[in-house]
């Protein structure tokens, strides 16, 4: 079964077409990577999905649901975005544990406060970090704080955009592996944009090349680490990738 | 006391309500440590328990008239002499800080959460709503606080009701604004975003989520802004459109004393010394929150 | 081997807290001659405050002492801040992480680098603007008269970093410090920018001091390169033979980032008790 559907995408800011005829399929269970540079509207492709960009024409459908073009709360409870940056995404004056029990609120899910803590245990958060603000926090506690705020409602599918690119390298490795592990324990989709090529050769099984607004290759990950690639495009991405050294 | 302090300031607490407490206790903590905020505080609590305990306060009835002892100077059995009337100072002015503070919680109840979900509103939605709300704010804001408030109390007719209805009709509108550009700050911001995204609905949103980042600005402003209602309020009883005699207001008392002033000075000082403490330990008080409040003194929740 | 542009030791950088006195920077030392050293830590490492100490930036209540920070002879802790103000710009320069947030938006770009030239020297119009073309040109900018008009919203932000990059070099320093002067940028520019300040150095044998978080990329740019975690410098090796990093910190950071051919399971995580900082 598809987790995420998108056919025919053509998303606008204001009258500028910024995602051109997108289509791509991204199976139950799969991780994919939407890779691209700064203007090449991967970010908006995961804005249009969880609906906080409205502008758009052609379909999706998320666990083979269409989706409106607003937020619903039956799409929400499937599909969880975490944001770039920890420092912006959490509320100043919320604790840890407001930020995890409002999602449960939200969708009226019983609390005994329970859930709260497992899910912490589950990120790897420390219970004595349940009741501190997000200003009490380092970089990566913040980042699991805004993961385990997204798994709150259970859902099959997570949108990352660029979860690691604001911290740390050492915090990232912890970051990679905690996605990694969540993945693998629970079944996730994962669709995550990013620009780092690295962590897409370690988190994901196949990725997407856009730019200009446009798909222009979709490659396994696997053939995508000996850097046989079919578009130029790609291809230069990849050498720019390696010759750093990262 | 030192094992509540402990468990209040414990810095990994283990229930919910350790957790709300011990923040109530940091920002009390804090504001202890604040001198000109201390001094804020105990005015404040005076005013308090001079209202509530006012006839225990009172060393006469503030109505009683005696014209035999008209116009007494201060002295040990009239603590800061009589009126015109023969009534006893002292006990008006105790007993008039229970208007007062009538008129000052009853225009903060009204007028502050009617600026904070007015401007948040507007705020939030923006569009068409936020012209027509804003739109409102900017006619009501275009004219004088006191001006307003007498042209209410005029049409509404003079009485203490209608004074606290007029100032805060006249207040809100400046509420409003602080919520809307505060609102406007944080509207697109990621944490109202990932909010929105796990399916809350726009009052949600606005309620828990953006109200209370107003708040504490909201309680700094009011708390400043007590003074000018105290004064507002004297303003209206000076010029005889607010509480109607015999009532013990200090605007009153002072326009009654006006006559007299330049022979029998306390008439009118008397309150007029109250107003300015009131409203001084209000502005302390403000000052104070503001130092504890602030998001920028980051640090403190 | 001439005396060393910058002689610094034991640089240090205090800030007062509610409890107590912290040092961000704790007793660095290093020279630096007409050579290329990179700078490189975590967030919270001190290395942004080094950068700043050695222009006299930090703002106080911050504190900088040091038993010597000297450039070329002069005693920058002596100096006051007049002194410090014609040193600055003019014989070492510093690019910053946004170029968003370091050009003023009211000024375009071309006045803005003119601007930059006469705050040191007295130059006639006509070699100003001759010189302010032939600058953007040096840092590869291909229209520079229409770009010298533009005004820094106009531009993206690759050319904005390398309009900052022009108008910093422009008074023809001795030292550039860069800080992160391409953590705002995509990758293929980023490469772009680094590659014309590598230029520039080079060619104008100036001394340059890069801090970045990224070991990668400081060690394709830089020759020699230190490390720095809380305040220390923990490693101080060549460029070339960073794979071969003694400091269990330095080699933790290393292993914990991944690869373009990733194959590992799980990546290591650092384990900050496996070496103690006293």
């Amino acid at each position: 079964m598809t987790a995420i559907s998108l056919r025919n995408l053509d998303i606008f800011y204001g009258a500028t077409k910024v995602v051109h005829d997108l289509t791509l399929d991204i199976a139950e269970g799969e991780s994919v990577a939407l890779v691209g540079e700064s203007g090449s509207g991967k970010s908006t492709v995961l804005k249009a999905i969880t609906g906080l960009a409205t502008n758009w024409t052609g379909a999706i459908a998320v666990e083979g649901v269409p989706r409106s073009h607003r937020i619903d709360r039956r799409c929400a409870r499937q599909c969880q975005l975490v944001f770039q940056d920890p420092y912006a995404s959490l509320h100043p004056r919320k604790t840890v544990d407001d930020a995890l029990s409002e999602p449960l609120a939200i969708h009226g899910i019983p609390d005994d406060g329970r859930r709260v803590e497992t899910t912490m245990a589950a990120v790897g958060l420390d219970a004595r970090l349940r009741f501190r603000f997000p200003h009490q926090l380092s970089g990566g506690q913040r980042q699991r704080v805004a993961i385990a705020r997204a798994l709150m409602p259970e859902p099959r599918i997570l949108l990352l955009d660029e979860p690691t690119s604001a911290l740390d390298v050492s915090v990232q490795a912890e970051i990679l592996n905690l996605l990694k592990r969540l993945r693998r324990e629970q079944g996730l989709t994962y669709l995550m944009v990013t620009h780092n090529l690295p962590v897409v050769s370690f988190l994901c099984d196949r990725l997407a090349v856009m730019q200009k607004g446009r798909i222009v290759e979709i490659a396994e990950v696997a053939r995508f680490k000996t850097g046989a690639l079919a578009s130029p495009y790609a291809r230069e991405l990849y050498a720019a990738g390696a010759s750093r050294g990262c | 006391m030192a094992t509540v302090l402990h468990w209040l300031l414990d810095e990994t607490p283990t229930s919910r309500l350790q957790a709300r407490l011990g923040r109530h206790a940091r920002v009390a903590l804090a504001l202890t440590r604040n001198p000109l905020a201390v001094i804020g505080l105990i005015i404040v609590a005076l005013l308090l328990v001079s209202a509530l305990a006012a006839p225990l306060i009172a060393t006469q009835d503030p109505v009683a008239q005696d014209l035999a002892r008209r116009l007494l100077p201060p002295s040990a059995a009239h603590w800061m002499g009589t009126d015109e009337l023969g009534r006893d100072i002292w006990s008006r002015t105790v007993f008039g800080s229970r208007i007062t503070l009538t008129i000052v919680l009853l225009v903060a109840i009204i007028a502050a959460p009617l600026g904070l979900v007015v401007g948040a509103v507007a705020g939030y939605f923006g569009g068409w709503c936020d012209r027509i709300l804003m739109g409102v704010t900017d006619i009501f804001l275009s004219m004088p606080k006191l001006i307003l408030a007498l042209a209410f109390v005029a049409a509404l007719g003079p009485g203490i009701q209608n004074a606290i209805i007029a100032i805060a009709i006249a207040t809100w509108p400046s509420y409003a604004r602080i919520a809307r550009a505060e609102t406007l700050t944080v509207r697109h911001s990621e944490f109202i975003s990932a909010i929105r995204l796990q399916g809350a609905s726009a009052t949600r949103v606005i309620l828990r989520h953006i109200l209370p980042l107003c708040a504490s600005s909201m309680i700094i402003r009011v708390t400043l802004d007590m003074a000018g209602i105290i004064l507002t309020a004297a303003g209206l009883g000076f010029i005889g459109l607010g509480a109607q005699p015999p009532l013990p207001e200090w605007g009153a008392m002072i326009s009654r004393g006006r006559n007299f002033i330049l022979d029998q000075w306390w008439v009118s000082t008397m309150p007029g010394l109250a107003i300015v403490t009131v409203g001084l330990g209000f502005c302390f008080l403000g000052d104070g929150l503001r130092d504890v409040l602030d998001p920028k003194q980051a640090g403190k929740p | 081997m001439t005396a060393p542009l910058l002689d610094i030791e034991n640089l240090r950088v205090t800030f007062p807290t509610s409890t107590g006195p912290v040092d961000v920077v704790r007793g660095l030392s290093f020279a630096l001659g007409r050579e290329r050293l990179g700078i490189v830590g975590e967030s919270g490492s001190g290395k942004s405050m080094t950068g700043r100490a050695i222009l006299r930036l930090v703002r106080p209540p911050g504190r900088v002492t040091a038993d010597r920070l000297h450039f070329d002879g002069i005693d920058l802790l002596a100096q006051n801040p007049r002194r410090m103000r014609l040193i600055r710009g003019a014989r070492i320069s510093m690019v910053m992480q946004d170029p968003k947030f370091s050009l003023n938006p009211v000024m375009t770009i071309g006045a803005q680098i003119a601007e930059a030239v006469l705050t040191h020297e007295r130059v006639s119009r006509v070699d100003l603007h001759s010189r302010v073309v032939a600058m953007l040109e040096a840092v590869r900018i291909d229209d520079p008269d229409r770009v010298a008009a533009l005004y820094p919203h106009e531009v993206s932000g690759g050319m904005g970093q390398r309009v900052m990059i022009a108008m910093m070099l422009i008074p023809q320093p001795d030292v550039l410090i860069a800080d992160e002067p391409t953590s705002a940028l995509d990758g293929s520019v980023q490469a772009q920018v680094l590659d014309i300040i590598d230029e520039q150095i080079t060619s104008k044998g100036m001394g340059l001091i890069l801090i970045s978080h990224d070991l990668n990329m400081v060690a394709s740019y830089c020759e020699r390169i230190l490390v720095m975690y809380r305040g220390e410098v923990v490693e101080e090796c060549r460029a070339d033979a960073l794979a071969d990093a003694r400091h269990p910190y330095t080699r933790g950071l290393l292993a914990a980032m991944p690869h373009i051919d990733e194959t590992r399971d799980e990546l290591p995580v650092l384990d900050r008790r496996a070496w103690t900082t006293p």
